[in-house]
């Protein structure tokens, strides 16, 4: 399947995969983030449990102390 | 557009601010001195010494609450703009009331994790309001990787979402100032764009 992740397309050999399979395959390892499948804001508590689809569009933001 | 054009716009409209620390102090001041109408600041802390590195802050206001600092240093260079604070600390309950009719929030808090409960209290309850996000602006010799981000209509980022503060890497004046000012960069950017 074919996905966007912060506006550049990604493949994947899947049919769908859950927000944390994503991030582990894509290697993203800060531990703080948001985000968003088609616009809408993803908890935490529901990596496990959200697909991503074909044409899905993903949007990560990390989130860094300071300010 | 003119300049006088510029801040009669920008008097309509009302601005939110989360946090009066490096970032909120900051942007705050620079929203006042293009013209914002109003800003509503919340912030539960008092100036210490240790901000002044980076918190538009001076000496004498050490021990002050910094909402009440920051109304005072705004109200000093730009009279005619209204300063609404709370000195809260900012949750899930509060931020919805506080926040209701601002045409934008700026998030400026320090802690990761507060960020975190701001952008889901914000996009949850005031699903249309633009928020405006800091995110990575510790260090120096740094300028050319800090950035502004859109995520979508409602969401946006500045910094280079990368840099943590720590001991070794602290949140220094020139840093954060350019985050707040991109931040505030955006707050007027999108305002200018809405007919009121």
């Amino acid at each position: 399947m074919k996905i966007t992740i912060n506006n550049r397309e990604e493949e994947f050999d899947r049919d769908k995969l859950t927000v944390n399979e994503m991030l582990e395959l894509k290697r993203f390892t800060y531990k703080l983030r948001i985000v968003k499948v088609n616009g809408k804001l993803i908890p935490r508590e529901e990596y496990d449990s959200t697909y991503i689809y074909n044409k899905d569009d993903v949007q990560m933001l990390y989130l860094m102390s300071g300010g | 557009m003119k300049y006088s054009d510029i801040k009669e716009h920008l008097g309509k409209f009302k601005v939110g601010i989360a946090g009066a620390g490096g970032l909120g102090s900051n942007c705050a001041m620079a929203l006042a001195r293009c013209g914002v109408g109003k800003l509503i600041i919340c912030d539960n802390d008092v100036v210490e010494r240790t901000n002044l590195n980076r918190q538009y802050y001076f000496e004498k206001q050490a021990g002050k609450l910094k909402c009440e600092a920051l109304k005072e240093n705004i109200e000093l260079a730009c009279s005619d703009v209204i300063v609404e604070i709370h000195n809260i600390l900012l949750d899930p309950e509060n931020i919805p009331s506080v926040f209701s009719d601002c045409d934008i929030i700026v998030e400026a808090v320090d802690n990761s994790e507060t960020k975190e409960m701001i952008i889901k209290a914000v996009q949850a309850t005031m699903p249309a309001t633009p928020l405006i996000i800091g995110s990575g602006v510790a260090g120096w010799d740094n300028t050319g990787n800090l950035r502004s981000r859109k995520i979508d209509d409602t969401l946006y980022v500045c910094g280079d979402e990368e840099s943590e503060v720590s001991d070794d890497l602290p949140a220094l004046a020139p840093g954060v100032s350019i985050v707040a000012n991109m931040q505030a960069d955006l707050v007027i950017s999108l305002l200018l764009n809405i007919k009121r």
